[in-house]
């Protein structure tokens, strides 16, 4: 059997932390690393990062190749796409996975078109397998599952030619493994020698505001649409929500008529989420919606339109208006909780 | 000044109606209407903006069958200044690097000195937001994402709002420079009356072949005609742009399509509970007997 290369994820850093969507490739990357029979490394490229990489050794990472240097505290990218690009022409990784975050897939692009190798954007599940094409059989491949045209297909993309096989992977889909708090593993300390032409873009202002919600770690969460019809209708959203002590969500629709901020956006383009009871009011259910939802352990849909798609995906549905089924919701639940 | 707008013409997966669904559930995609992705008319917006407060010209570039001259014709009717439609039946079948190795290619051997180049942040198809990256790493210009304003131009530099979500940014950039500008940034504004009068008689060299077919007449009459009076979209191949045949289109992409599943809605046991207090109570006697509410 043809020897492989590592399986490497790229660890982004978030308010001083290993993000979430870093942790959560390590669990992926590991399922690959162990059909490959290679070891799982992340980088890390930052400034004093030297114990954020124990985060990545307890979550299951083998290596860790640390680019240290006060010019890399900030992600810009230019110096970042440098080091991660002279790092994967010196090590050679078989595979590297990228979080699809803003960073993620501003930096992915830029190595991915300086290496001149394959790039699959979001993906939402990858897997080794084979890919047979022109009466060649292509072993050990990266199998990049993806939904593509809004949701509508999932694509199944290899790169069969060339490595590293990369990808860039959504935040939220993939579980982040359990930490074995202690447990070690090869620290490699990278050169960083920045070139001057490379700092084009200064950042002048940073300002960060907290989530204004959790949408991702709720059990209830209580989703509103553009059937709601009014701001003032979207009232009885956080009344329900208050009630079960649920985060409230959105869809595209009722943001867009700014019933909402987006942060509370759920489906393709806004956050995933499964919890285990997913109310979804006057929401007609588009595919970049369910896409979002879909996985809810239940699913309870309130809605006018008996025809509307999100019934295809709901466990309860009720048929009427949200003006008069979330009042009667409410008074049903305050006389039982 | 010089601004280069990449636009792409996409089927619109927005609104996908129950016609364009076939009876199994999945999508009929010929029934798709296509349509200018939208972030890429904030991009449009956020060039002509730039040219109205400091001057230069906005030059639109697509690659695409010769049907995407549509969105070229919009664009003229917005306020593009001159527009392009990169098309070959050799560009198709382009991954994200083809693609951009295409456009990058365009770029430099016809468009070049250019100031700033201005994209969607992703479009509605693919929404994989990797092109103008790449396109900024083949030309070897710095890129800024997420571009939602473009607070001032001075001295070959800009300053830029970023918006990263929970993150926002103010930053400065070199030119010559490339920005992605996500929906949020602006409203794009819409075709002028007078321009849509003029503009809506542009034509590319395919549509005026096919045209010329249909009408059995001589295309050279009406192409220098068009060509005088201004309507003529210039239209280049992999000949134009001197590509290398071995990095463009499906040849050219290292990325391969394994398989395509279709989504199938799933059939769930879902049961319905009459809208009035009895069948409320009802249900929500059974989601605190199945402990939903933890």
């Amino acid at each position: 059997m043809a020897q492989h290369g590592e399986v490497w994820t790229f660890a982004e850093i978030e308010d001083g932390q290993i993000a979430g969507v870093s942790l959560e490739l390590l669990g992926k990357g590991r399922e690959l690393a162990r059909a490959l029979g290679v070891p799982l490394s992340s980088v890390l490229i930052g400034h004093r990062i030297r114990s954020l990489a124990d985060r990545l050794f307890a979550h299951g990472a083998d290596i860790v190749y640390g680019a240290d240097h006060e010019c890399l505290a900030e992600y810009t990218t230019l110096p970042y796409a440098r080091v991660l690009t002279n790092l994967i022409r010196e090590r050679r990784p078989e595979i590297v996975l990228y979080g699809a975050t803003p960073l993620g897939r501003d930096l992915a692009p830029r190595v991915a078109s300086a290496l001149k190798t394959g790039l699959t954007a979001d993906c939402t599940d990858l897997q080794i397998g084979s890919y047979e094409s022109g009466g060649r059989v292509y072993e050990n491949k990266l199998l990049q599952i993806r939904p593509a045209w809004g949701g509508n297909i999932i694509a199944t993309i290899v790169s069969p030619d060339h490595l590293p096989e990369m990808a860039t992977v959504r935040e939220g889909v993939m579980r982040v493994p359990e930490p074995v708090e202690g447990r070690n593993g090869t620290y490699v300390e990278v050169p960083v020698n920045p070139d001057p032409a490379d700092f084009k873009v200064r950042i002048l202002e940073r300002r960060t505001h907290p989530r204004r919600v959790d949408l991702r770690s709720a059990a209830i969460i209580v989703a509103g649409g553009y059937g709601m019809g009014s701001k003032e209708n979207f009232g009885l959203i956080h009344e329900l929500a208050g009630v079960l002590g649920a985060a409230v969500g959105a869809s595209r629709a009722a943001v867009d008529a700014g019933f909402i901020h987006a942060d509370h956006q759920i489906g393709q383009t806004g956050t995933t989420v499964r919890p285990k009871l997913y109310i979804a009011c006057g929401i007609s259910g588009a595919v970049q919606h369910r896409a979002g939802m879909e996985e809810s352990a239940k699913i309870l849909a309130i809605n006018i339109d008996p025809e509307a798609p999100i019934f295809s995906v709901a466990h309860y549905g009720i048929v009427g208006d949200v003006r008069e089924v979330i009042p009667r919701l409410i008074k049903a639940l305050r006389g039982k909780l | 000044m010089r601004i280069v707008v990449l636009a792409k013409q996409v089927p619109d997966t927005k609104n996908v109606t129950g016609e364009v669904m076939k009876p199994d559930g999945t999508l009929n995609r010929a029934a798709l209407a296509a349509v200018f992705n939208p972030e890429d008319l904030n991009a449009l917006e956020m060039a002509l903006d730039l040219k109205d407060r400091y001057g230069g010209e906005v030059i639109v570039i697509t690659m695409g069958p010769p049907r995407a001259a549509d969105i070229l014709r919009d664009a003229l009717c917005r306020g593009a200044d001159r527009v392009i439609l990169l098309s070959d039946r050799r560009f198709a079948g382009a991954d994200t690097l083809a693609t951009s190795y295409t456009i990058a290619q365009a770029i430099t051997t016809h468009l070049m000195p250019f100031d700033l180049i201005a994209c969607g942040r992703q479009a509605i198809d693919g929404d994989t937001a990797q092109v103008p990256p790449q396109v900024a790493e083949k030309l070897g210009i710095p890129q800024v994402t997420y571009v939602v304003e473009a607070i001032e131009m001075s001295n070959g530099r800009m300053r830029l709002r970023r918006d990263l979500g929970r993150r926002e940014e103010i930053v400065e950039a070199e030119l010559p420079l490339l920005i992605t500008v996500p929906r949020t940034a602006n409203r794009p504004r819409w075709p002028n009356a007078r321009r849509l009068l003029k503009y809506r008689h542009a034509r590319c060299g395919f549509e005026l072949e096919a045209e010329a077919r249909r009408r059995r007449a001589e295309v050279h009459q009406v192409l220098a005609d068009l060509k005088a009076r201004g309507l003529y979209i210039e239209t280049w191949g992999a000949e134009e742009i001197q590509a290398d045949l071995s990095r463009i289109g499906l040849g050219g992409s290292p990325t391969k399509v394994k398989k395509v599943d279709s989504v199938v809605l799933k059939g769930r046991s879902l049961r319905f509970f009459p809208p009035d207090d009895k069948g409320i109570k009802e249900l929500v006697g059974e989601l605190i007997e199945e402990r939903t509410f933890g």
